[in-house]
């Protein structure tokens, strides 16, 4: 039988997405996902699974790949939550791997990309230089079915030289 | 003069919206606002009368708000309480069942809708669906084609056989077909299957909808590829007026053929509760219930009786072929006419007969997926080509090649009636110049040697290749509007909706080019009835065709008025203006107006709103002799117009593959994928390959990975992306080789064919030819596995034939 949600108790919780602060009451069962898209209003995550394949919830938690389909809500204070809204800069510019997946055509619905783009953010930040091999593995774990991935690897790799040339340039 | 944009590869402008984060797709609409979320109570069986559904308790739960079943619809909207329509009727079609919004009596297929229930969040709208009892009198199923066509059990008691159509075309006199089959030389005869797949887009189905009571106005947004269909069954079934119904498509995460398909019985509760409950109501569907409820395609059973001559020419081609339509039939016959029409791909056999029956099954129904039939019907042709050169020891380009339609042969007639009930008749291509192509592309030639090389290493590899050709761009017909404002921003709709196409940036590359306006200053919308209210939809690869032709059109008579009242206003002819950035100039001249004057001179005013307004007031403007308004001219600088074109254009392709089979694991690896591709003259390239990327990859899964996996009670194994395995980055070619051919179609204005679905037409072919090659045996059902592979070397090796 399903619980009596009359008497469901429900959790104050701060959860800290793109660096704001959002004090909200959820129940204990709210997805992570659910609490972003439907509490915060932050609707540029995508839900396209709700089991963890498809990689369209990922968010960073922490800096860290994590699919808010499989993580409550209520799991994420003291945690800095990123969304694909978090991603550009405070100027509203978009960030080397946002303008690499454009240069290259790397999304074509654009349901599963901020999953992408969440990943592929994580993944450049610990192998800055991946070799294509790597780019295509960076992805691996992420499904979508519009571009056939051939122009997602080409925005992988585009990003980590927009990346790349950003970082030289603060160098100089 | 501006650089033309069509054939240039620009960046799309959809993206900067959706790689903020910003897109709009269903779930995103009216999120908070007091929104109500549905949860629907789906049947666990398969075939099951229901004797009794008992809801009592289930709105004592905190937070429901309305459960409804079969029983409550007709008090709600008396339409409701009938089947949903059967969209595409047929005269063939003399057994066509549809389902109920929420099933009557009776469920046929585990997925199908029972009950409805609406509630504060998902959350508790799913605890209340747990709390519906639902008594069920097992009945038994009928899974798979062959149990349907033995029909010991029926899917509808009423419907003999399971079938639903029996349709046959035939291109030659009676008898004729016998003569040359008796004639030929030779004569093979082949039976092969086609498993089932199924489109699954990232997003699932979706619908929003708001009742306004202070206007009686309902708005629609749901996730799908007819916006202007989805309005006109909303009111019909709810029993509005069509003014009274507004359909917004918002950003669609992928549709691939399963969103043409309408009403889903969402999409009518979910408006039906929204005007009952007086909250904006949302269904999202979930992905377990986009594998039982939404629909599948391409099970087919195939058989072909095929007599040539010593070239391979085919004398006599006869097709017959069972298509698993699953439990209902709401798309009609579309999908196996289309395999039946397209199978003849780039040849000529002399006399052709095809024959298909189409079987109800316990079954999820089955509507278009990419490619929509013609995989299937290039799947049957080209295992037949093949076959053919096995026999005559030919190679198989060679006997393709001996079958094409020439070039100079174009009009050309296949005496057959197409899926839009036009003649099959194609309209431009050059196969022998295509084939030339894909050869070069794969390595036809060279094949041989690397096949040397590689044996020498103990490795085994195949080669293979498939040709097809796609009717593209099927009528009735598509309209734009196109509205240069007094900003001189030029602002355009078109009906059909678009689901990943690049639709926004595509066409206002034809609009900038027609206008001369830039390319920035274009802003498109699709699929708002509020926009545009006559359309048709996406699908058939026909977006570019109909409404970029539409497009074109409409930009056309908007700048034929800009002309005009520019030469009025500069006192120049009409053949001296030019338009570049959106500025209309007298060439060799410095004498110029922009378009948003124009626009303020095109609408006579009697109030100004701003400085540049007061050009266009009364005491400005106009001669005191003659109407503001012409008597044949309409305020504003408007341009509208359809595109309606005689009959499909078409478009064709090759593909070839080298593939490498493990000797000990049976493992099927990809080495070289090649796509040759004709869709006459391109708009966007970029956009263009992206489009065989995609399907290219839904094709590798769909011949090496996908398929439904149905038991024999008719639950479905694999419901979710855990078992049903889509092609990850790891599954599809490293990198695709593409080469282009533009054979302009002489059908429209712009020359252009449709693209859309190409990429995953020849996907089973070209796998099954290279697969064949590779192992030396025929390979007659697809998909294949490893294990598959597997299997039928262990048969073939223990029973030789």
């Amino acid at each position: 039988m399903s619980p009596d949600t009359s008497t469901e108790e429900r959790h104050e919780v701060v959860l800290t997405v793109n660096g704001v602060a959002h004090e909200v009451s959820l129940p204990a069962r709210r997805l992570l996902s659910d609490a972003l898209r439907h509490d915060l209003g932050l609707t540029g995550t995508h839900v396209g699974c709700e089991h963890g394949v498809c990689g369209a919830c990922t968010v960073l938690l922490d800096g860290a790949p994590v699919r808010a389909c499989l993580v409550l809500a209520v799991q994420c204070e003291g945690v800095e939550v990123t969304t694909v809204e978090g991603l550009g800069g405070p100027d509203g510019s978009l960030s080397p791997v946002q303008q690499a997946f454009a240069e290259c055509h790397g999304l074509q619905c654009g349901f599963c990309t901020p999953g992408f783009l969440t990943t592929v953010t994580a993944g450049l930040r610990d192998n800055p230089t991946p070799t294509h091999e790597e780019a295509r593995e960076m992805v691996a774990g992420n499904l979508c079915r519009c571009t056939g991935y051939q122009n997602i690897v080409k925005a992988v790799e585009r990003a980590a030289v927009i990346a790349g040339d950003a970082t030289a340039e603060e160098a100089r | 003069m501006t650089t033309k944009l069509m054939g240039q590869g620009v960046q799309r402008v959809e993206d900067q919206r959706l790689l903020r984060g910003q897109g709009r797709f269903v779930d995103d609409v009216l999120v908070g606002q007091g929104t109500l979320h549905v949860a629907v109570l789906r049947s666990p069986h398969a075939h099951a009368r229901i004797r009794d559904i008992d809801v009592s308790g289930v709105l004592d739960v905190e937070g429901v708000h309305a459960v409804w079943t079969y029983d409550d619809l007709a008090g709600l909207a008396p339409n409701m309480a009938d089947p949903l329509p059967l969209l595409i009727p047929h005269p063939a079609l003399t057994q066509g069942r549809t389902q109920y919004a929420l099933a009557k009596d009776e469920v046929n297929y585990v997925g199908e809708a029972v009950a409805f229930v609406v509630a504060e969040d998902r959350y508790l709208a799913e605890d209340a669906v747990g709390r519906i009892q639902v008594d069920y009198e097992l009945l038994p199923p009928v899974v798979g084609i062959e149990a349907a066509r033995a029909a010991d059990q029926l899917v509808h008691p009423d419907v003999p056989g399971n079938v639903a159509a029996r349709l046959v075309q035939d291109t030659g006199a009676p008898g004729e077909l016998e003569a040359a089959m008796a004639a030929a030389p030779h004569r093979l005869s082949l039976d092969l299957t086609v498993e089932r797949s199924a489109c699954t887009p990232l997003e699932g189905r979706g619908t929003v909808a708001r009742w306004d009571p202070d206007t009686n106005r309902m708005t629609v947004w749901s996730s799908t590829q007819t916006s202007t269909g989805v309005r006109a069954v909303v009111a019909a079934k709810l029993g509005l007026d069509l003014g009274q119904v507004d359909v917004v498509t918002p950003d669609v995460g992928g549709g691939f053929g399963v969103k043409i398909n309408h009403p889903w019985p969402e999409e009518l509760l979910v408006p039906l509760a929204a005007r009952a409950l007086g909250r904006p109501v949302k269904f999202t569907e979930d992905r377990r219930e986009h594998f039982i409820s939404s629909a599948h395609e391409r099970g087919q059973l195939q058989h072909i009786e095929v007599g040539f001559d010593d070239d391979g020419r085919l004398q006599a081609l006869e097709v017959t072929f069972w298509h698993d339509h699953g439990a209902y039939i709401p798309y009609g016959l579309i999908v196996p006419i289309i395999t039946s029409t397209q199978l003849l791909g780039p040849y000529k056999p002399r006399v052709y007969r095809v024959t298909f029956e189409s079987l109800y099954t316990n079954t999820v129904m089955v509507t278009p997926y990419r490619g929509a039939g013609r995989p299937q019907g290039c799947y049957a042709m080209e295992r037949t080509m093949d076959a053919i050169a096995a026999y005559l020891g030919k190679d198989r380009t060679e006997v393709r090649a001996a079958n094409f339609i020439q070039p100079d042969e174009f009009p050309y007639d296949q005496r057959m009636t197409f899926q839009d009930g036009r003649e099959l008749e194609y309209d431009s291509g050059d196969y022998p110049a295509m084939l030339e192509k894909i050869k070069a592309l794969i390595g036809w030639e060279e094949f041989p040697r690397f096949r040397e090389e590689m044996a020498a290493q103990g490795r085994q590899v195949g080669i293979g290749l498939a040709c097809y050709v796609e009717g593209t761009g099927v009528g009735p017909y598509e309209g734009a509007h196109v509205h240069i404002e007094t900003s001189g921003k030029v602002k355009v709709a078109t009906g059909l909706t678009s689901q990943g196409q690049g639709h926004q940036t595509a066409f206002a590359q034809l609009v900038a080019d027609e206008l001369g306006v830039r390319f920035e200053d274009v802003e498109v919308v699709t699929g708002d009835t509020r926009r545009m209210a006559y359309a048709v939809g996406t699908f058939a690869s026909r977006a570019a065709v109909m409404s970029g032709s539409a497009i074109h059109l409409a930009a056309k008579r908007a700048k034929e008025k800009v002309l005009r009242i520019a030469a009025e206003a500069l006192e120049a002819s009409e053949d001296d203006l030019e338009i570049v950035d959106g500025i209309v100039s007298v060439r060799g001249t410095t004498a110029h107006i922009d378009l948003g004057t124009i626009a303020v001179l095109s609408n006579p005013l009697r109030y100004a709103f701003d400085e540049r307004s007061k050009l266009a007031t009364q005491f400005s403007v106009g001669d005191p002799g003659k109407p503001p308004v012409a008597e044949d001219d309409e305020p504003g600088l408007e341009g509208k117009d359809f595109y309606s074109p005689e009959r499909s254009t078409f478009a064709s392709g090759m593909h070839a593959v080298i593939v490498e089979t493990d000797p000990r694991t049976a493992e099927i690896k990809i080495l070289k994928y090649a796509v040759v591709h004709d869709c006459g003259n391109l708009i966007n390239p970029m956009i263009v390959e992206g489009q065989i990327h995609g399907g290219v990859a839904q094709g590798v899964g769909g011949a090496l990975y996908e398929r439904m996996v149905y038991d024999e009670s008719g639950q479905l194994l694999n419901a979710s992306f855990m078992d049903f395995l889509m092609p990850y980055v790891t599954e599809v070619p490293d990198g695709i080789a593409i080469d282009h051919l533009e054979t302009p179609s002489p059908l429209n204005p712009l020359g252009i064919k449709g693209a859309g679905e190409a990429g995953v037409i020849p996907s089973a072919a070209v796998f099954a030819s290279a697969i064949s090659d590779a192992e030396g045996f025929p390979i007659t059902a697809m998909p294949i596995s490893p294990s598959d592979l597997f299997q039928l070397r262990r048969t073939l090796t223990e029973e030789p034939s």
